[in-house]
């Protein structure tokens, strides 16, 4: 049995101008020691689907659907229960190291809050315990380090104190929302190769968020890539990279800038522009900005099809879509 | 920089704490002596000039002004104090909660402030001094209920935004509950500006007492308090101006001490300016 499984996850998040569906529908699982990346452009779903996860939807969100955790069914449970997973079996980094930790507080105290409330340690006990922890995520002189404030720290320090603090209790799925994308490109490699070396140390799971592909390429197994709220293509890294089954996974590569390309092209851009939310078109959410569509994508959202072992993609025309030229 | 450094460079800073000192100092000495008996009645040494027995002079009654004063001053200290503790107190759990629970509960809390707001302060004391009886205790509640949705509103405001920060997320995602978020990350957060405002809200408070009492509605004789001292100058205008004079100026100077001493608390607790090392 996996432990994470995701079955027809769907969200909606109710506002002046009607209901956004932020996820319609999402499927996926995660076993013990998975690497799995979830990409797309800013409001595809991304982030909303790490929030449902960590149950911390933002208020008057409607969910529905399934997430199962070692058996355990999170919707629908009430928050103290919740709590309990938050910080012990599930750990979350976020985006901005800048703002993610309180400027009032000690970073030893940051990193050992969730050893004192989940492991119920002392003072001492937590302290010398955040301090292997500093020592682990390679935080230099981690021993003066505990009682700094965070604004002594630069960026990629902070990080790293956010990543012990994530992974304190020692969870079970580790939940990494754009963890780079703040930072510089060479402490971007160094934080990446840190979350998979402790991935591959303690055999926990890894949802690593991102829109960067090269960040995906180098550090997980499988990749989703979301639009408009579902995960419109999902397989093994190297064969979602090879094949590129789904019009929008084309655009997104195509998109990407290029070192060593001829000076003055253009950069390639997807035409058109990200549904709102609010009113999703009932086919596929792509189909106004895609090249190959027809009239049947648009009466129903497309079902994942097969396109290679473990790898679908929600597309009618993926054979067509497949023996065209790659971007 | 540290912070003493800083105080000790901040020109309004030092001076409102001065003035301030200098208030409690007076209270804390009106315990132990003043120069006369600030209730005893000399009607034939009434309405003297100054003197080296009354430095100050006496008043209407032949009391002595400089005792008066010190004397006092204990009734401005003690309405502050229990006015701005009373608006703290309730106002500050208040705002916390609203921003806690969002919801109903803020809708409650916030529209119940607004419903404080619509009376002025004064007329509500007022209104409160005449169902239940003019007096001190009665005024420094009235007052220190005026300062609930003062402080409920800060607090409330303040806390919203602290809420929204990441480190509040990251604080969720580490399984914490909202009681324990907002003692270790919100309240801590929002302490300076309630600070600041408490001191402001202390001068406010003074000044309403002095206006209470001038209305006969605060502190009752004979207790001595620099609002009853001013109502009671009043009708020597002319004889004697220099009685309005002396409170007036306590009063004034406490103001601007308190003031003077939140505007730099502001500056001084302000991260961004503390940074800047």
């Amino acid at each position: 049995m996996p432990m994470l499984e995701v079955k027809s996850l769907q969200v909606s998040l109710p506002g002046p101008r009607g209901t956004a569906r932020a996820l319609r529908g999402i499927d996926f699982e995660l076993a013990r020691g998975d690497t799995v990346g979830l990409i797309g452009e800013s409001g595809c779903g991304k982030s909303m689907t790490a929030l449902a996860l960590m149950g911390l939807l933002p208020q008057g969100a409607v969910i529905d659907g399934s997430i199962r955790f070692d058996g355990q069914e999170l919707v629908g449970l009430p928050d103290a229960a919740l709590c309990e997973l938050r910080g012990q079996r599930i750990g979350m980094i976020f985006q901005e190291p800048m703002t993610a930790l309180n400027p009032l507080h000690r970073i030893g105290d940051q990193v050992a809050e969730p050893l004192r409330q989940h492991r119920g340690m002392g003072r001492t006990e937590a302290r010398a315990e955040a301090l292997r922890l500093l020592e682990r995520v390679r935080l230099p002189q981690a021993r003066q380090r505990l009682d700094a404030w965070p604004h002594q720290l630069s960026g990629g320090q902070r990080q790293r104190v956010m990543i012990a603090a994530a992974l304190a209790c020692g969870p079970d799925l580790l939940i990494a929302d754009e963890p780079t994308t703040a930072l510089d490109a060479t402490i971007q490699g160094e934080i990446l190769d840190l979350i998979a070396e402790l991935v591959a140390g303690s055999g926990m799971a890894l949802l690593l968020i991102s829109h960067d592909l090269g960040v995906m390429a180098r550090s997980v197994q499988r990749v989703m890539v979301m639009y408009g709220g579902s995960i419109v293509e999902s397989g093994a890294t190297a064969s979602v990279f090879e094949r590129l089954a789904h019009p929008y996974t084309r655009g997104l590569f195509g998109a990407r800038p290029r070192l060593g390309g001829a000076r003055g092209r253009k950069l390639a851009t997807i035409p058109g522009r990200v549904p709102e939310l609010i009113d999703l078109p009932d086919g596929c959410p792509f189909a106004e900005r895609c090249g190959w569509v027809i009239n049947a994508c648009r009466s129903a959202l497309p079902p994942p099809l097969p396109v290679a072992a473990g790898h679908t993609a929600r597309c009618i025309r993926v054979d067509e879509v497949a023996r065209s030229a790659k971007p | 920089m540290n912070f003493t450094t800083r105080a000790r460079r901040h020109a309004g800073f030092m001076l409102g704490g001065v003035l301030v000192a200098l208030l409690i100092a007076t209270a804390l000495l009106s315990f132990v002596w003043t120069p006369h008996s600030a209730v005893e009645i000399d009607i034939p040494a009434k309405l003297q000039g100054p003197s080296a027995s009354h430095w100050l002079g006496t008043d209407s009654l032949g009391r002595d002004i400089v005792s008066l004063l010190i004397v006092g001053s204990q009734n401005s200290i003690a309405v502050g104090l229990i006015a701005v503790g009373i608006g703290m107190g309730f106002g500050v759990s208040l705002g916390l909660l609203a921003a806690a629970r969002r919801g109903w509960v803020e809708e409650l809390v916030m529209r119940a402030a607004d419903f404080t707001f619509a009376f002025p302060a004064l007329l509500s004391a007022i209104m409160l001094t005449a169902i239940y009886g003019p007096g001190l205790v009665t005024s420094t509640v009235a007052i220190g209920i005026f300062n609930i949705p003062v402080f409920a509103r800060i607090a409330r405001g303040a806390a919203t935004a602290v809420w929204a920060r990441d480190y509040v997320s990251a604080s969720r995602a580490c399984g914490k509950g909202p009681w324990h978020i907002t003692f270790a990350h919100v309240l801590p957060n929002v302490a300076s500006g309630l600070i600041v405002q408490a001191t402001i809200q202390f001068a406010t408070a003074i000044l309403a007492e002095a206006a209470l009492s001038y209305l006969g509605l605060g502190t009752q004789p004979p207790q001595p308090s620099w609002g009853r001292m001013l109502n009671e100058a009043q009708s020597m205008m002319y004889l004697a101006p220099q009685l309005a004079i002396w409170p007036g100026l306590a009063i004034a100077l406490s103001v601007l001490g308190l003031n003077l001493m939140g505007d730099g608390l502001r500056d001084l607790l302000d991260p961004r300016l503390a940074r800047s090392r």
